[in-house]
């Protein structure tokens, strides 16, 4: 599904990433963690394709086709879908009206005819119920005075009705209460699949607990540097990153 | 990080779709503006002795008066001896008495622009008096209003056959020596529409004027009056284009309402004359004075006002609260791209007691784009419990644009409650980059978050309108009507 190779990366002239190289397949949950400031986000960012991140050495290869030169909107047609840290907010655009574009946008793409209303309502139903979205947030302008928790609920809930092939959730446990998390880890659990790679930034362990990673990597100043089943997360939550940064050194 | 700007300049560089020039065998005046003018025109006219006087007179006031300079826009030196102030097309029969009469040429510009002339249209619900340059074309579905008693045709006509309803309502609203531009407009203003709802009327669908520039070197001076009886209703509908030219042209219009007790006039406008292109050469000057008297109890007057086009706007549609209990409202959305300058607001004039007035003002600017709202909110000594809101939005796109937030408030009667709200935002990277990771094209994305800044006024606008704005802003209102 996704194969990147000796990515490097900058941001205003300034190495973030430095030679990554990650594979994921279909139906596998990867999870990347590590410390601030470790080039996470920088790599969810470079692979939903913002403005300002350079790849200077490397490739992305996703679905066997190179990712680099598509646009950002290109790549949510072709199933890349980013969670945001911090999602924005749209105000006056209302959120059901906003993914009834974007899933249209989508699926014009994809050859398909557009969802009219009433399947378009029945589908957002379905979605919202899995990550608990009350109806009423679905009317609310996009992200418009949402709390920490519905925002990240929201997200998923984009995620549930976009059915991506590729989902990167950036740090999708920040700002949440244990409660607010366990829903947002089913509604994401609900979304694993056989066709589906997903990809979870994440700075703690304890998100962990409720979504099941396959491989866990550990990314340090821009290089992955171990790579390991679930248990490396409760090591390096046991340890701390300080651990396997002085592991690094000689 | 880039603020990729870039691609939104590229969505807003869109091209003028109304910029096409009808090849249309034109009578005009020689330019210049002297008393020998503005007695060609009300002849041409066949107007009455008094309302030449009228003209005269508002002429003779203009010669005394400056052009005013305060508002925030600039631009040259307008040479008003160098304007035509007379251009019709010419028709073998001097007025059209029917749409068959009605040169083809132009019924096909109006089809161009996507007016609803032709009978068929009109059943959709909208009656239509279309000024082309300075004469009224033709003004449709005039029998079925007439039943009911409503009076809807050009000005012209309206002086030759209700020359009683002009006298007493012309210059009522707005002074022959308001203003500058007003004034200009008295002294020579071709031609317009009339309406009169009759007392206790609800007119049955909503009026409409279509107003375009077509001839070079032209002024357009139009004059609308509607007068709303004891407890009558009304919706009315303006909307303007203009030809591309490399010349300025000027426009400087004058809309005068009254509304009696209990009365209620709505005014939408969508404006789009021509703004220039992207290096500011060419554009309407749109010097304009809208004014709306609530001078009964409990009348209400509400303006709904799109701005898209023009290269220097100036217009600031009010209201005079006189009528105790009356309402003005003003909601408006203003663009300004490129090298446009758009200055305009309201003026809410509170006089009667528990007069109430709410502003939504929100401004768009884009490019070189300057956009200043300048509001006046005035309680007079005698406006008991008197009460406004106002809210001023300014959404810039890019880092060359500018917008200005001027109110004036003057309060008379401590009884009075205000509230004032502004804010500005910006469309940001990040919004940007969100709608499209979720698959919106840039373009859409630009439309939908510009729809969103402005919904709240779009809302105020009937239906058929809400399509043309939501074309005009680039902007699919699915989601926001209904």
């Amino acid at each position: 599904m996704l194969k990147i190779e000796n990515l490097h990366v900058e941001v205003d002239g300034k190495p973030i990433l430095r030679g990554i190289d990650l594979e994921i397949d279909a139906g596998e949950v990867h999870a990347i963690m590590g410390p601030n400031g470790s080039g996470k986000s920088t790599l969810a960012y470079v692979l939903a394709g913002r403005d300002g991140y350079e790849v200077t050495e490397g490739r992305v290869l996703y679905k066997g086709h190179d990712l680099i030169e598509l646009a950002p909107e290109a790549r949510a047609a072709e199933g890349v879908f980013l969670g945001f840290q911090y999602p924005v907010a749209i105000p006056g655009v209302s959120n059901i009206y906003f993914l009834k574009a974007a899933l249209n946008a989508i699926r014009k793409h994809r050859g398909q005819d557009p969802l009219d209303a009433i399947d378009f309502m029945k589908l957002s139903k379905e979605k919202a119920a899995l990550v608990q979205l009350p109806d009423d947030l679905t009317k609310r302008s996009v992200n418009d005075g949402f709390s920490g928790g519905e925002k990240k609920r929201n997200e998923i809930f984009q995620m549930a009705m976009l059915e991506p092939s590729l989902a990167v959730l950036d740090e999708t446990d920040s700002g949440l209460d244990i409660d607010a998390l366990k829903v947002v880890a089913e509604g994401v659990n609900a979304l694993r699949g056989p066709e589906r790679a997903m990809l979870v930034i994440t700075h703690y362990q304890r998100l962990l607990d409720h979504i099941v990673p396959d491989v866990v990597h550990v990314l340090i100043d821009g290089r992955i540097v171990r790579t390991g089943n679930k248990d490396l997360a409760k090591q390096l939550e046991a340890d701390g990153y300080a651990q396997v940064r002085d592991g690094m050194r000689p | 990080m880039s603020t990729a700007t870039e691609p939104i300049d590229e969505i807003l560089s869109k091209s003028y779709d109304a910029g096409f020039i009808t090849d249309i065998e034109q009578e005009y005046a020689p330019p210049g503006l002297n008393e020998d003018i503005v007695a060609f025109i009300s002849k041409k006219k066949e107007e009455p002795q008094w309302l030449l006087d009228w003209r005269l007179k508002a002429y003779r006031h203009w010669l005394k008066m400056r052009e005013p300079r305060w508002a925030k826009v600039d631009y040259p030196e307008i040479d008003y001896q160098d304007i035509c102030y007379y251009a019709a097309p010419k028709s073998k029969d001097d007025a059209p008495k029917s749409l068959d009469e009605v040169d083809p040429e132009l019924l096909a510009t109006y089809e161009k622009l996507g007016i609803p002339l032709h009978e068929r249209e009109v059943l959709a619900g909208v009656a239509v008096d279309a000024v082309f340059d300075s004469v009224s074309v033709a003004t449709t579905f005039r029998d079925k209003l007439s039943e009911v008693g409503v009076i809807f045709m050009s000005f012209s006509e309206a002086v030759h056959e209700h020359p009683e309803l002009i006298r007493k309502y012309l210059g009522s609203v707005v002074p022959v020596a308001d203003n500058f531009f007003s004034a200009l407009n008295s002294a020579v203003f071709s031609d317009g529409s009339v309406v009169y709802i009759p007392k206790g009327v609800r007119c049955p669908m909503e009026l409409s004027t279509y107003f375009r520039i077509n001839a070079a070197n032209t002024g357009q001076f139009e004059r609308t009056l509607i007068v709303a009886d004891e407890g009558s209703y009304v919706s009315y509908l303006e909307g303007c284009t203009a030809p591309m030219r490399d010349e300025n042209q000027l426009h400087a219009a004058v809309v005068e309402l009254v509304a009696h007790k209990d009365a209620q006039i709505k005014y939408s406008t969508v404006q789009n004359w021509y703004p220039g292109d992207e290096n500011g050469k060419g554009g309407i000057y749109n010097f304009v004075t809208k004014r709306g008297l609530c001078e009964g109890e409990r009348s209400k007057i509400s303006w709904t006002q799109v701005e898209t086009g023009s290269a220097i706007t100036w217009k600031y549609p009010s209201c005079i609260l006189k009528g105790d209990d009356s309402v003005g409202e003003f909601y408006s959305v203003a663009l300004s791209n490129h090298r446009q300058q758009a200055d305009t607001g309201t003026k809410m004039i509170h006089l009667g007691k528990n007069t109430k007035s709410t502003i939504i003002s929100k401004g768009i600017s884009a490019g070189h784009g300057q956009q200043t709202y300048r509001g006046g909110v005035k309680i007079s000594r005698g406006a008991t419990q008197a009460r406004n809101y106002t809210q001023c939005d300014s959404l810039l796109i890019g880092d060359k644009c500018g917008a200005h937030t001027v109110p004036y408030v003057d309060v008379r009667n401590s009884s009075a409650q205000l509230e004032h709200e502004a804010t500005t935002s910006r469309i940001g990277e990040d919004q940007l980059f969100y709608c499209r990771q979720r698959g919106l094209s840039e373009e859409d994305a630009v439309s939908l978050i510009v729809n969103g800044f402005a919904k709240q006024v779009l809302k105020e606008l009937p239906m058929e309108f809400a399509v043309e704005a939501q074309k005009l802003l680039g902007v699919s209102l699915e989601g926001a009507v209904g």
